[in-house]
């Protein structure tokens, strides 16, 4: 695109999923849900850094693997331990 | 038990993922609790600090609400700004707020925070405390605790204990102060809800645990957060109208259990430990003894 | 029916301002520009002017707030001098790059130590790399109506860029002169209500403004503002000729020239020497010296078409101004005005340096210039004093 097919060229941007990349890059420890274990009380949806646990209409929790750091909040908040992480596979 | 359901927070999405907060970052759990109870008509101010850059690089952003970067000094003098021009157009149901970092609130933002309280703008300032300049790389603020390890205390620690910038705004005499910590989710929505219902200036002041910057495992910012507020080192409470209430009164837990979580508290000696301990105790009962008396600010 | 009164560039400044229809008004008070904020006060206060006045507790803070309002949707307002503009100098080139049309009244002062409250174009030189467009007046009519025509040129689509009005410190700020007050239903007419085109909180749009630009993306914004602060200099005519058919009044356009078309000799300065330059122009030619003068209205954006126009075929130019830039090689107008005719002319130009820290310059002081000047035939340096009371 050429200058001149901008009105202005201002620094405004726009909400975007994923504004820096896929964060799930950064995983060194990946977290993984024992749904029998779980009991769907959403401690560690609300404590996830990078909103990447959504809960289904019934409250299971699902990791968002795009976007999950792997920072290990999840696991530790779980009043069940139904969370554990696992190295991540390298390469 | 729910979460959701019994702190009744919507699952609607306001900090979006894939922005660049390091792993287990206490601001980004806070900004989005904090966003998700003011809800939608929220506009953002937010000053140079971690959020500025976290938010991520033009041309997107991770925040889903109006936001205006602002020079580092100024959050307090922009919040005005947008405060009355809101006013000017009539519009009410807008929150305008300022989210902002200890730098930019006790030290370089104070001046435009005081005078914006002084002058009773209606807006909610909210500094996200993670006790120095982590965002330039972890440099002691007014808000470092005394005895850590900063890039600029890197070897003798920091030597004052932080400004107390919750009761510096009592003195002001707003109609809201309050101090919460991620820890505590239930007290910390309440007094978000709070805060949303009261007009004028209303600061309220958030723990922020920073797994770089404090030196601690990425996968422990809640449990810190809790355990900040059951030693007494970050006391739960707030000023509403000038009067004292500390919310949350935990049975206090010794110091050391708050502190050995964290490698900026390594070099710690026990004599600083305890100086440190014992005016973690000083300032905690004498906000109790503000509150049995009833003193009105 | 437009009302006359005796008033001084202050009160002008702050009467422009009300028929601007300004919204909010962060001001912080600073001699000699204090009476601009006081005037403002009182027609907010007595409700002659709907706004809201936003009693800052530093310039600082002045200016952030006139961003958070421009942002905020609404017309902002705010007045400073000297070290006032030092102090804000961080948001005056937040709010150019921000492209928030803010409106600003700059007394022009000098800068301390020692303290000094007399004028001096320091403080606005200072910003001129900022992207505000900058206008300098030469009286208080002149005041009243840049302030009102200011708005109309920045929040220009095309433009989007903020505005300051210089006039000089207590030789306009406190000096009483007949102005002649538009009506505001005319004023309304030529400038209508605030619609911002640029950025806008705004719940129902989601946008985030002056977040994280790497290199490249950066240089693109710095060159949006050039391309647009440019395009002024076209608005600024157009304007001025509108506001000449609605008010009957034109102050120079980008340069004011008086008796430059058979002129040998050209005084070219800024604020009230341009009116000196005027008197002395006469002077001189009743000596037989063809001369004329050209002042310098808007300095931002540089007149160039304009100004090469004017100023070739000339015998010499000779540029007065109460500026230096110390360590430099002469004030911001020489020096730049030089820079804009390498290459294009031969004509000899002289920057002559006076009038720091208020030293009174008169005509008298302007012939003698000239005529100087042309005894030397060449500029002795690359600038030079004047009534300096050493060597």
């Amino acid at each position: 695109m050429k200058m001149t097919d901008f009105l202005h060229i201002m620094p405004v941007s726009k909400p975007s999923v994923g504004a820096v990349g896929k964060t799930g890059a950064w995983r060194v420890f990946k977290p993984v849900i024992d749904h029998e274990k779980c009991t769907r009380c959403g401690l560690c949806w609300i404590y996830c850094p990078d909103e990447s646990i959504e809960l289904e209409d019934d409250d299971t929790p699902r990791i968002n693997y795009d976007f999950c750091k792997g920072c290990g909040i999840c696991s530790d908040v779980c009043p069940v331990k139904a969370i554990r992480m696992e190295a991540e596979e390298i390469g | 038990m729910s979460v959701v359901r019994n702190l009744g927070l919507t699952k609607e999405k306001f900090l979006l993922p894939g922005h660049s907060a390091c792993h287990g970052c206490g601001l980004a759990i806070n900004l989005k609790i904090v966003l998700k109870v003011l809800g939608k008509r929220t506009l953002l101010v937010i000053p140079a600090c971690c959020s500025s850059v976290i938010q991520g690089p033009y041309p997107k952003v991770a925040f889903n609400v109006p936001t205006m970067n602002i020079a580092f000094a100024s959050t307090g003098a922009a919040l005005s700004g947008v405060s009355r021009a809101l006013k000017m157009r009539g519009i009410e149901d807008v929150f305008v707020v300022g989210w902002a970092g200890d730098g930019g609130t006790v030290d370089i933002g104070i001046q435009a925070l005081s005078g914006a309280a002084e002058r009773g703008e209606n807006i909610l300032y909210i500094c996200y405390d993670n006790q120095a300049y982590m965002n330039t790389g972890i440099q002691r603020s007014g808000s470092t605790p005394y005895g850590a390890w900063t890039t600029t205390t890197p070897i003798v620690g920091k030597k004052q204990f932080p400004k107390d910038l919750p009761l510096i705004m009592a003195a002001h005499r707003i109609p809201y102060v309050a101090t919460a910590s991620l820890g505590y989710l239930a007290d910390m929505i309440r007094k978000l809800r709070k805060a949303k219902e009261i007009r004028g200036p209303r600061y309220i002041h958030l723990f922020s645990p920073c797994p770089v910057g404090w030196r601690h495992d990425s996968a422990h910012t809640v449990r810190i957060a809790k355990l900040a507020v059951e030693t007494w080192a970050w006391p739960l409470y707030e000023v509403e109208n000038g009067k004292v209430k500390v919310t949350v009164k935990p049975k206090r837990k010794p110091l050391k259990e708050y502190i050995s979580l964290q490698g900026r508290f390594k070099r710690l000696t026990d004599d600083e430990i305890k100086r440190m301990e014992e005016e973690v105790i000083r300032r905690y009962e004498i906000l109790l003894k503000m509150e049995e008396s009833g003193i009105e600010f | 029916m437009a009302k006359w009164e005796m008033m001084t560039g202050n009160k002008a400044a702050a009467v422009g301002a009300k028929l601007a229809r300004v919204q909010v008004i962060p001001a912080y008070p600073i001699t000699p520009q204090t009476t601009i904020v006081e005037y403002l006060s009182k027609f907010v206060e007595q409700g002659e002017l709907k706004a809201e006045f936003i009693r800052v507790e530093s310039e600082h803070s002045a200016m952030a707030a006139c961003i958070g309002a421009a942002a905020g949707g609404v017309r902002a307002f705010t007045a400073t001098s000297s070290h006032g503009l030092l102090l804000m100098a961080e948001m005056v080139f937040w709010a150019a790059g921000a492209r928030l049309p803010i409106g600003m009244a700059v007394v022009n002062r000098a800068l301390a130590p020692p303290w000094n409250i007399h004028v001096e174009h320091t403080d606005s030189h200072s910003q001129r790399d900022s992207g505000f467009i900058q206008f300098y007046a030469k009286d208080n009519q002149e005041v009243l109506d840049t302030i009102i025509l200011m708005y109309k040129v920045a929040e220009d689509e095309r433009v989007l860029l903020p505005a300051m009005v210089c006039l000089d410190g207590f030789i306009l700020s406190h000096t009483y002169m007949p102005v002649e007050i538009p009506d505001q239903e005319d004023v309304d007419a030529f400038l209508p209500p605030y619609e911002p085109k640029g950025f806008l909180l705004d719940p129902d749009k989601p946008l985030t403004y002056g977040s994280l630009a790497l290199p490249d993306h950066y240089m693109e914004m710095r060159y949006d503002i050039q391309r647009s602060i440019e395009a002024a200099r076209d608005l600024i005519l157009k304007y001025s000729k509108e506001y000449k058919e609605i008010f009957g009044r034109d102050h120079g356009g980008l340069l004011e020239t008086y008796k430059v078309e058979d002129a040998d000799y050209l005084l070219i300065s800024m604020g009230t020497l341009g009116e000196e330059a005027k008197v002395a122009a006469d002077t001189l030619r009743k000596d037989g010296i063809k001369a004329g003068a050209v002042r310098v209205r808007v300095f931002r954006p540089f007149p160039t078409k304009t100004f090469v126009n004017t100023v070739s075929d000339k015998n010499a130019l000779i540029v007065v101004e109460r500026h230096l830039s110390l360590g430099g090689i002469g004030g911001a107008l020489g020096t730049e005005l030089k820079a804009l005719l390498y290459g294009k002319t031969d004509v000899p130009i002289f920057d002559y340096v006076t009038g720091l820290g208020g030293r009174d310059t008169t005509y008298l002081d302007l012939a003698k210039i000239v005529k100087h000047s042309i005894k030397t035939g060449k500029p002795e340096d690359n600038y030079m004093w004047y009534n300096l009371k050493i060597g």
